[in-house]
């Protein structure tokens, strides 16, 4: 990508909550859609996540990375109630998300995709994005078997929503293909497009670009600026592929066994000599 | 002007709609024509009941994805209702009757499949499986301690042993394990086809919508369903009591048109037929259930078949794993495709 | 009291046979991740296979019983091979219908070759109770040997996944069956192993059931069947403690709930203890929780 595009994005500021501190500044003085406090999760004996502090402003593109079996997918279960913490709190947009569940999250405005595709396979790509605007298409169960006006209507306008947001992705071609018989690549823009159907503020990315070839993943990377300043909302992605991370995401959090071993903007992170040993592994004194 | 686009999902469910009324047209005619055996004649009715079941059936395993193994038991409780509604309902006109005690048999099942579902439905799979079957069980246990009679101060009922003492004119309903005796015939053909009708447009269009949408995400993935927001519990138990209302209707059509039902007649070896038919004609395909429902229900019938009534269950059995083995095993559908269908594009890779 | 004593004595005993069978189903479901609908029907075939051989052929019962175990296995291995192995990728939901298949097709089979007319099983132990009390608390010996058969099995088969390599290789494919691969072992005849073991249990249970219950016809293994499945679910599916607890429990209840509550209404309170337990620990009293990679 050009050096101007990557300039075209005020620096993200540090603010002194140890919480809070890679919002960068447009979205410095408003709350937070993401704020986690000493968010921990323990399977059995093991802890797979623990003090986990973060949150993101309402625009922001955040990047979460680490080794393999960091647990940087738990978190993402942990925000969306797949998984249940066992200590600290999750708040969206303000709101305490104890006690919630996936469907309640879903409905605070927290979509997401998954590292191992999840479409709904047998039906078509158009029905896989219009299941997502299934909050926002309502009519009964009844009106739908007796066709009543209220049926069409909502189908329509069902059907218009869902063929603009395949647009984002140039999609409008695939609508009538089977989910389950798209190319990889389409698969993992349709679990996007079908997250985003729900109108979330707060998008979850679970490495979008794995098994994207370059030309993909710079395509991908000009995308998710692109829904960002669509749709106004804030992007937390997991990701392998370091080109991305560092070029989309204006805050990053490092995970290593469960931990934040850092955080900052992009240029921090790369110069941190913690998570060069991370990656890495310590270097030998010579 | 806009251009109305046939898609490929209703150009089947017009040809399945068109089908029935052309089999149904056939058969009236070839009927009036007197040119149907006495066998067949009799046949009409249940292949309507059966044709319901499957179809019913297939909105719970086919569409909801989940196994039901006690589909039977919503049957037997339509059939009972049905029977029990019909013998007490004072209304003259045979056709009014029998769609009252359809109905009354439908909300009966329907009524049952909730009190069933509330707690079934939070299983998933194999356990959900086995928890039908325990409640079709269950279901015919009680049927078959029931008794229920009538006299000119309306219907009394007692369970596990006949305490009903009449006053001058009552008569028993329904007996117990004896179940209903000397039933009033009013099922007909033309019954049996409205109902198949009316199930199909509702099948069709539920699955053309919303709630549909919704059911058919959950069947592929769970946990991406409610990510979305789907809510999970909400639509399993819609679609599970739609099916069980369904089979409440089959089974009112199909006790009314016999002398004698005993709740025998809705066993577990009634569930798996149903779900062979559901199986053979394809999980999800409407129009295969309504093909294996008759075929499976006349060809036992015919007389080139009577002669091989002993090898029936072996058979189906056969065809069943048979089936299992040619839809389910890569190596074998490979085969196949390479076989049968070169033209075919292979999607893309999955991972 | 006393009467109380003797139903418990008759509920362990029952329960001890659907122990044995609820082994098998949980030994299978451990392994293969797949209920084996047609277990039940195995039972069945044991116990024919034993009749003829002790009522036609004039053998010994312990020959019928061994022979009843071999043909078993055999079964066992040959319907996993046919009809499951086939079927290792394929949905829960196919799987389950390809074992109902099978399930159809031994009692149907059953029917045709042995008809369905009602066999009675011969009574290979002395039909005379211990009596003890002065006669009012009866015990047969058929309940005796029962559960020493059930205790004698169990503990084996604690012994053989505990400490044998085959039992240690099969508690690895329970675990992880791409890993168990991994380490070198052959997960194909790890399951094979799994089916004979089953199947050979199922024998020894057709046996004890029809000695019990001696009528025997060719759906004698159905209802068992599915009451074994019951304890292994109540018990926790895939542990052996479970169904050895799940088998004596569901047993104890059968017998009380038809002694006290009502004959008819026995199968039906059985199978709400089923759903009851399945809705309030939906892993059974001893099972361990699976939980779904997201």
């Amino acid at each position: 990508m050009s050096e101007q595009q990557k300039n075209s994005y005020p620096k993200p500021k540090l603010v002194p909550v140890p919480s809070t501190n890679i919002i960068p500044e447009r979205d410095v003085d408003k709350r937070p859609i993401l704020e986690c406090r000493h968010l921990g999760i323990d399977f059995g004996g093991l802890t797979a996540v623990d003090d986990f502090n973060m949150a993101i402003g309402r625009t922001e593109i955040a990047g979460l990375i680490g080794p393999n079996g960091a647990g940087k997918t738990t978190v993402f279960n942990l925000l969306t109630k797949v998984y249940q913490p066992t200590r600290g709190t999750v708040m969206i947009d303000g709101r305490d998300t104890a006690g919630k569940t996936t469907i309640q999250v879903s409905h605070m405005g927290v979509a997401r995709t998954f590292q191992n595709i999840r479409l709904f396979g047998n039906l078509t790509v158009e029905d896989n994005v219009k299941v997502g605007l299934h909050e926002y298409t309502k009519y009964s169960a009844l009106s739908g078997i007796l066709r009543l006006p209220s049926y069409w209507k909502k189908e329509r306008e069902a059907h218009e929503k869902a063929l603009e947001l395949l647009s984002i992705f140039d999609m409008q071609d695939m609508a009538n293909y089977q989910a389950g018989s798209l190319p990889y690549g389409a698969q993992r823009r349709l679990e996007i497009v079908r997250a985003l159907a729900t109108q979330p503020s707060l998008l979850l990315l679970d490495e979008p670009a794995a098994g994207m070839n370059p030309s993909e993943t710079a395509e991908l990377m000009n995308n998710i600026r692109k829904i960002r300043d669509t749709f106004q909302i804030a992007i937390m992605l997991i990701e392998h592929d370091m080109n991305l991370v560092m070029g989309v995401c204006e805050g990053i959090c490092v995970l290593n066994f469960g931990r934040i071993i850092a955080k900052g903007t992009p240029d921090d992170i790369q110069a941190n000599p913690a998570v060069i040993e991370a990656y890495l592994g310590k270097q030998k004194e010579a | 002007m806009k251009r109305i686009r046939l898609s490929k999902t209703n150009r089947i469910n017009f040809a399945t709609y068109g089908g029935v009324i052309l089999a149904y047209a056939v058969l009236q005619f070839l009927n009036g024509g007197g040119m149907l055996s006495s066998t067949i004649r009799g046949q009409l009715v249940p292949i309507c009941a059966y044709v319901t079941m499957a179809l019913s059936l297939n909105l719970t395993v086919g569409v909801l994805g989940e196994l039901s193994l006690g589909h039977a038991g919503f049957m037997s409780v339509g059939a009972f209702a049905g029977a029990v509604a019909a013998a007490a309902l004072p209304i003259t006109s045979d056709p009014l009757r029998l769609a009252a005690s359809m109905v009354i048999a439908a909300l009966a099942a329907a009524i049952t499949g909730t009190l069933v579902g509330i707690p079934v439905l939070r299983l998933n799979g194999d356990y959900l499986a086995i928890v039908t079957l325990a409640f079709g069980q269950i279901i015919k246990s009680i049927v078959e301690n029931l008794y229920i009679g009538i006299d000119d101060r309306g219907l009394h009922a007692s369970f596990l042993e006949n305490r009903i003492i009449f006053r001058d004119g009552g008569r028993m309903i329904l007996n117990g394990a004896m179940g209903v005796n000397g039933i009033a015939k009013i099922s007909s053909f033309t019954a049996g086809f409205v109902l198949v009708m009316l199930v199909l447009v509702v099948i069709f269009n539920l699955v053309d919508s919303r709630a549909g949408r919704a059911i058919m995400a959950l069947r592929d993935n769970r946990i991406a369903a409610e990510s979305v927001g789907i809510p999970v519990t909400k639509y399993k138990l819609m679609a599970f009591v739609i099916s069980a209302a369904m089979a409440g209707a089959a089974g009112a059509l199909f006790a009314l048109g016999q002398n004698t039902i005993t709740a025998n007649k809705f066993d577990f070896n009634t569930s798996i037929l149903i779900l062979v038919f559901v199986v053979l004609g394809g999980q999800g395909n409407m129009w295969g259930s309504i093909l294996a429902a008759t075929f499976l229900t006349v060809l036992p019938e015919t007389k080139a078949m009577r002669g091989l009534a002993d090898y029936r269950m072996l058979v189906y059995a056969v065809v069943l794993i048979l089936v299992m083995l040619a839809t389910n095993n890569p190596t074998i559908q490979d085969f196949i495709n390479t076989k049968f269908r070169k033209k075919k594009k292979k999607g893309g890779a999955v991972k | 009291m006393l009467i109380f004593l003797n139903h418990l004595i008759n509920g362990i005993s029952l329960g001890s046979v659907y122990a044995i069978i609820a082994l098998g189903y949980t030994m299978v479901y451990g392994i293969a991740k797949m209920l084996n609908f047609a277990h039940g029907d195995v039972i069945m075939v044991g116990a024919y296979i034993c009749f003829f051989s002790v009522s036609s052929f004039q053998l010994p019962p312990a020959v019928g019983v061994l022979l009843a175990v071999i043909a078993c296995t055999a079964l066992g291995i040959v319907i996993e091979r046919l009809a499951y192995k086939p079927l290792r990728q394929a949905t829960s939901l196919a799987v389950l219908i390809t074992a109902i298949g099978v399930s159809y097709f031994l009692q149907n089979g059953a029917q045709l070759l042995w008809t369905s007319n009602i066999k009675m099983f011969p009574s290979f132990f002395s039909s005379e109770p211990i009596a003890l009390f002065g006669g009012e608390l009866k015990i047969t010996i058929a309940a005796i040997v029962t559960v020493l058969a059930c205790v004698v099995i169990m503990l084996g088969l604690t012994w053989f996944t505990g400490q044998t390599k085959m039992g240690k290789a099969m508690r690895a494919c329970s675990e992880d069956k791409g890993a168990a691969q991994l380490m070198g072992i052959n997960v194909n005849a790890t399951i094979s192993m799994t089916f004979a073991i089953g199947s050979a249990l199922a024998a020894i249970a057709g046996v004890l059931f029809c000695s019990v219950y001696p009528t025997l016809t060719p759906t004698t293994g159905s209802m068992p069947g599915i009451k074994a499945f019951t304890a292994a679910v109540f018990g926790g599916i895939g542990s052996i403690p479970g169904a050895l607890l799940g088998g004596v429990l569901l047993g104890i209840i059968e017998i009380f709930a038809g002694a006290y509550i009502s004959t008819q209404m026995s199968n039906a309170i059985v199978f709400a203890v089923l759903i009851v337990v399945l809705l309030v620990r939906p892993t059974g009293l001893l099972g361990k929780q699976i939980r779904e990679k997201v």
